[in-house]
């Protein structure tokens, strides 16, 4: 069921929240020990706040949009009480006295947390295979990737687990996952969404989204945690995002251009699937009545380059607030900056002690300039390119991920083929704008696709119209 | 040292008078139980984000325009390095734009010395090392206390256009004395919130080039400051003198042994890896809030200093320590009343170091009539002046009540004549003696005379009396 069947069902008291929960429970307990979505299910806590729900709803209280509907939220978000582990054993154990800002949003607005799901370490990666407590297996097919970082997430809308899940996306960690496991998943502008409560991996291009089987669903999500947070000093002063409401206006006239350079012949490792479900989506646009061109976004070719200094620079300050000494497991040693280092050696998995020191390495003293100063630049160049892009354009459109959804172990032994996933996912979180991935069908390999829809800051809506466009002639997406 | 100039700048470090914390909403307040005002962000928990608090910027831009600074658009950077205190392993700071940069501050004798820069940043948190007499190396445990993590500094970074351990200490009170009056900070440095690391190096006399620079650390007092800097003065000559060089390092003062110790050389010196905190957007304070800040600024130390200066008609140097005692409004309502000026300055300085009590600016002026006019011997005066501190009223009628009337000066010379006749050889020394011998025996008759007078008498006069009976 959708989540906005579900909201309504639970609002009119055609059905009550705990049956709701009660029927996710049982699909988790079926299969979730094959696919391994979660690190924690929640489940009697569910319960209780079902049960909550449904008080309510008999004593006549007004309720939020999402009365009732199941979420799952990935582990790198801060829940009161409840381990967050960043799938991290440096975090094993850790239970944050305070909820992030979208975890307080979503309990406004009546969702029901179904528990934390599994992810790469601290969000790093393209597959959750690194995870410390074992990998997510895509449920479309068992021996492939959900892809990742928010595997868990992915995952667990794609088998039925919840409706709606939180991710996070840093250089794609939303999108590809949700194309590879064939869910809707939104990487919003970045301050969209507060940060406030989602552990840090790169905090200028961290940005929190849905996860959902809908374009609607997906965007009444982004609805609910969106607007201005004041404990994020990089939140934008905005209103909350209303998107219902263009939702169904179509892409008639609309410009949409496709990023050569990330498509097609422009982009190379893209699998033929993948590329003849992009020409299926122009027909699309096209027969819609949008007028569909070629696009150039040149400086985009050089996003993974500077995204694997920027992301790492920060991830290696970031991260080293885990030194045992105050949270989280701790190794003992004979000095204070033993035991900070046995701690970390034995906390921290080998991507993130890979990323740490390639981001240490970048900010040193003598080659700041060189890397980490020269990637910013890189940067500004993208944003350029991306602005002048959209003079001609009002939304962009690509491929989500170069493939479909590989098998597990496949790319473990070789970090470039992995980050090589992220080619196109990048280029939007370097420029803070946002974008989002929409199943459109499937390769020949009957692994899901998804394309990737890109738009200017703060131009979700025009993104979301062409999304449910895509949507509707899919033929997927309606359960 | 003869031959050799010390060349010094000082880092000042002060804690912002804010209610709450840098970046979060939990109290900035010293001495509560350890680790009580604290919060995620103060703790560097997971999640957390830093929210700039606008007090601390606005008491950093009273700083700035205070110490003569421009006030620009500034950037927070994170400075990374690994220590306990640290919760978040970084320490939130700014680096290449500061929210103050090139201003200057007067000493009392009206040089000026020069401000790099006035930057915000925030507080680590504080160890105690447990056993082991507090030393790390020795300690059986540490605990860690973040009250004081995240609180908002200013560090002041001055130009080293200081030149000994005088004019160190003289920046330092100077400096203090312009936060606590613009209430930036509390500026104790007995409780920390006014910290100072001193770089020190020497070079011969006539030199250009600045001499290799040590850092000294641990300095909580303006005593072991001037102790410190002569210290390492001393040692970077000895070096020189032997023959050796300086090497350039971070060290250590302490105060028990009185020396300083190294801490680490130039090569051990940390990375800090600087780069601007995606957490936090630059500051770009508007020209209107500046000028409005401006505005509100109090009269600052040494423009009190110049003021009181002129209306007594001395140089600055002689008011400074009046306005560092925050006296100088009283004395120009004193001389406002018609008070004689000198003697406002010689009591404030010399008789009033522990305030003014009940004292008026009127009884004030008052008196020191009466001691000019010679109604009141110096002592005299002194005793009324402590009385009026005490418990204030008006200085004749306490004049009176102590029977300091002035004596008659018929009754003065018979006391004279009995003394000199009492004491015939040593009056024969004071009229042939020279003029050595003279005062020596001037102190000793007046010093009779007032014996016999009970200090009634005035010594002025006394001693017109007798250069008179001399001259006869």
């Amino acid at each position: 069921m959708k989540a906005t069947e579900i909201a309504e069902k639970v609002l009119s008291g055609e059905v009550s929240a705990r049956s709701v929960v009660e029927h996710h429970i049982e699909t988790i307990n079926k299969i979730e020990s094959d696919v391994n979505a979660f690190n924690l299910v929640t489940a009697e806590q569910a319960l209780m706040d079902a049960d909550e729900i449904d008080s309510k709803i008999a004593s006549g209280e007004t309720l939020g949009p999402l009365a009732g509907v199941p979420i799952s939220i990935k582990d790198n978000l801060c829940t009161r009480g409840v381990e967050t582990t960043c799938g991290s054993k440096i975090l094993e154990g850790w239970k944050p006295p305070y909820n992030a800002t979208v975890i307080e949003k979503l309990k406004e607005a009546g969702a029901v947390v179904m528990g934390k799901t599994n992810l790469d370490e601290f969000a790093m990666g393209s597959s959750t295979e690194n995870s410390a407590f074992g990998p997510t297996r895509n449920p479309h097919n068992l021996e492939l990737v959900p892809g990742g970082s928010s595997g868990g997430s992915a995952a667990a809308v794609a088998a039925g687990f919840s409706p709606l899940a939180l991710g996070s996306d840093t250089g794609g960690s939303i999108r590809q996952p949700a194309a590879l496991c064939g869910v809707v998943g939104v990487k919003p502008t970045y301050g969209r969404v507060s940060r406030y409560g989602l552990v840090a991996f790169a905090s200028s291009l961290d940005q929190v989204g849905p996860f959902a089987n809908t374009v609607s669903d997906a965007a009444l999500t982004l609805e609910v945690i969106s607007g201005h947070d004041p404990r994020d000093s990089t939140s934008i002063p905005e209103k909350p995002l209303d998107i219902s409401e263009v939702l169904d206006q179509g892409v008639d006239g609309m410009r949409i251009g496709v990023i050569e350079e990330l498509s097609g012949k422009g982009l190379e490792g893209i699998s033929p699937d993948v590329s003849s479900r992009v020409e299926e989506a122009i027909k699309v646009f096209s027969n819609a009545g949008a007028i569909v061109e070629s696009a150039s976004v040149p400086a985009s070719i050089y996003g993974l380059s500077a995204y694997y200094v920027i992301a790492p620079a920060e991830a290696s300050s970031n991260l080293a607030r885990y030194d045992g000494i105050r949270f989280g497991p701790r190794t003992e040693a004979a000095t204070t900056a033993e035991t900070m280092t046995a701690t970390r050696t034995k906390g921290f998995g080998d991507e993130v002690k890979r990323r740490i020191m390639l981001g240490t390495y970048a900010l040193s003293a003598g080659y700041y300039d060189a890397y980490y100063g020269k990637s910013q630049r890189v940067r500004t160049l993208i944003m350029n390119d991306f602005a002048k892009a959209y003079e001609k354009f009002d939304i962009l459109i690509s491929p989500t991920a170069p493939t479909t959804a590989f098998p597990l172990g496949d790319k473990t032994a070789d970090p470039m083929q992995m980050y090589l996933q992220d080619v196109c996912t990048i280029p939007s979180n370097l420029a803070g704008h946002p974008a989002m991935s929409v199943p459109f069908g499937f390769g020949e390999d009957g692994m899901p696709v998804g394309i990737q829809i890109l738009a200017p800051a703060m131009a979700e809506r025009e993104m979301f119209q062409a999304a449910k466009v895509l949507e509707s002639e899919s033929g997927e997406g309606i359960e | 040292m003869n031959g050799w100039e010390t060349v010094i700048g000082l880092e000042v470090h002060a804690e912002l008078a804010t209610k709450t914390k840098m970046f979060s909403s939990a109290l900035n307040s010293f001495g509560g139980e350890p680790n009580s005002n604290t919060d995620p962000v103060s703790l560097g928990l997971p999640g957390s984000l830093p929210v700039l608090n606008e007090k601390a910027v606005e008491l950093a831009i009273r700083v700035g325009l205070a110490l003569n600074c421009q006030v620009q658009k500034s950037v927070f950077a994170r400075k990374n390095y690994f220590y306990p205190d640290m919760p978040k392993a970084y320490q939130i700071s700014q680096f290449d734009l500061p929210i103050n940069k090139e201003g200057w501050l007067e000493l009392p004798d009206g040089r000026r010395i020069g401000i790099e820069r006035a930057h915000l940043e925030e507080d680590t948190g504080k160890i105690t090392h447990v056993g082991g007499g507090g030393r790390i190396h020795e300690a059986s445990y540490s605990l860690i206390d973040y009250n004081r993590s995240g609180v908002p500094l200013i560090e002041i970074v001055g130009a080293p256009d200081l030149r000994g351990p005088d004019d160190a200490r003289d920046y330092v009170s100077e400096l203090r004395s312009i936060l606590v009056t613009i209430g930036a900070s509390d500026g104790k440095m007995e409780e920390g919130s006014l910290r100072v690391d001193c770089n020190v190096s020497v070079r011969r006399d006539g030199a250009e080039e600045l001499g290799t620079r040590c850092e000294i650390k641990n300095i909580n007092s303006l005593r072991s400051l001037g102790r410190a800097i002569e210290y390492e003065a001393k040692r970077q000559i000895e070096i020189i003198e032997s023959g050796q060089e300086v090497e350039q390092q971070t060290r250590h003062w302490d105060e028990a042994e009185g020396r300083t110790h190294k801490l680490r050389s130039k090569e051990e010196a940390f990375d800090y890896r600087y780069f601007p905190e995606p957490d936090l957007v630059p500051i770009e304070p508007s020209e209107e809030w500046v000028k409005e800040i401006g505005k509100s600024l109090p009269p600052l130390p040494r423009d009190r200093r110049h003021l009181l200066a002129d209306a007594i008609g001395v140089e600055p140097t002689e008011t400074s320590l009046i306005v560092q005692r925050d006296l100088d409004t009283f004395a120009l309502q004193a001389i406002s009343s018609n008070a004689d000026k000198n003697r406002v300055l010689v009591h404030l300085e010399n008789n009033l170091a522990d305030g003014i009590g009940k004292l008026t600016p009127e009884a004030f002026a008052s008196l020191t009539v009466m001691e000019t006019n010679s109604e009141l011997t110096a002592t005299q005066t002194k005793t009324v002046l402590a009385d009026l501190v005490e418990s204030g009223g008006e200085p004749q009628e306490i004049a009176k009540s102590h029977g300091f009337e002035s004596m008659d000066n018929s009754e003065l010379e018979k006391i004279v004549d009995r003394i000199i006749s009492e004491n015939s050889d040593d009056w024969l020394s004071y009229i042939n003696g020279d003029e050595t011998e003279r005062k020596k025996k001037s102190g000793f008759f007046v010093g009779l005379i007032m014996k016999e007078t009970s200090g009634q008498a005035d010594g002025k006069i006394v001693n017109q009396i007798l250069s008179a009976k001399a001259e006869s």
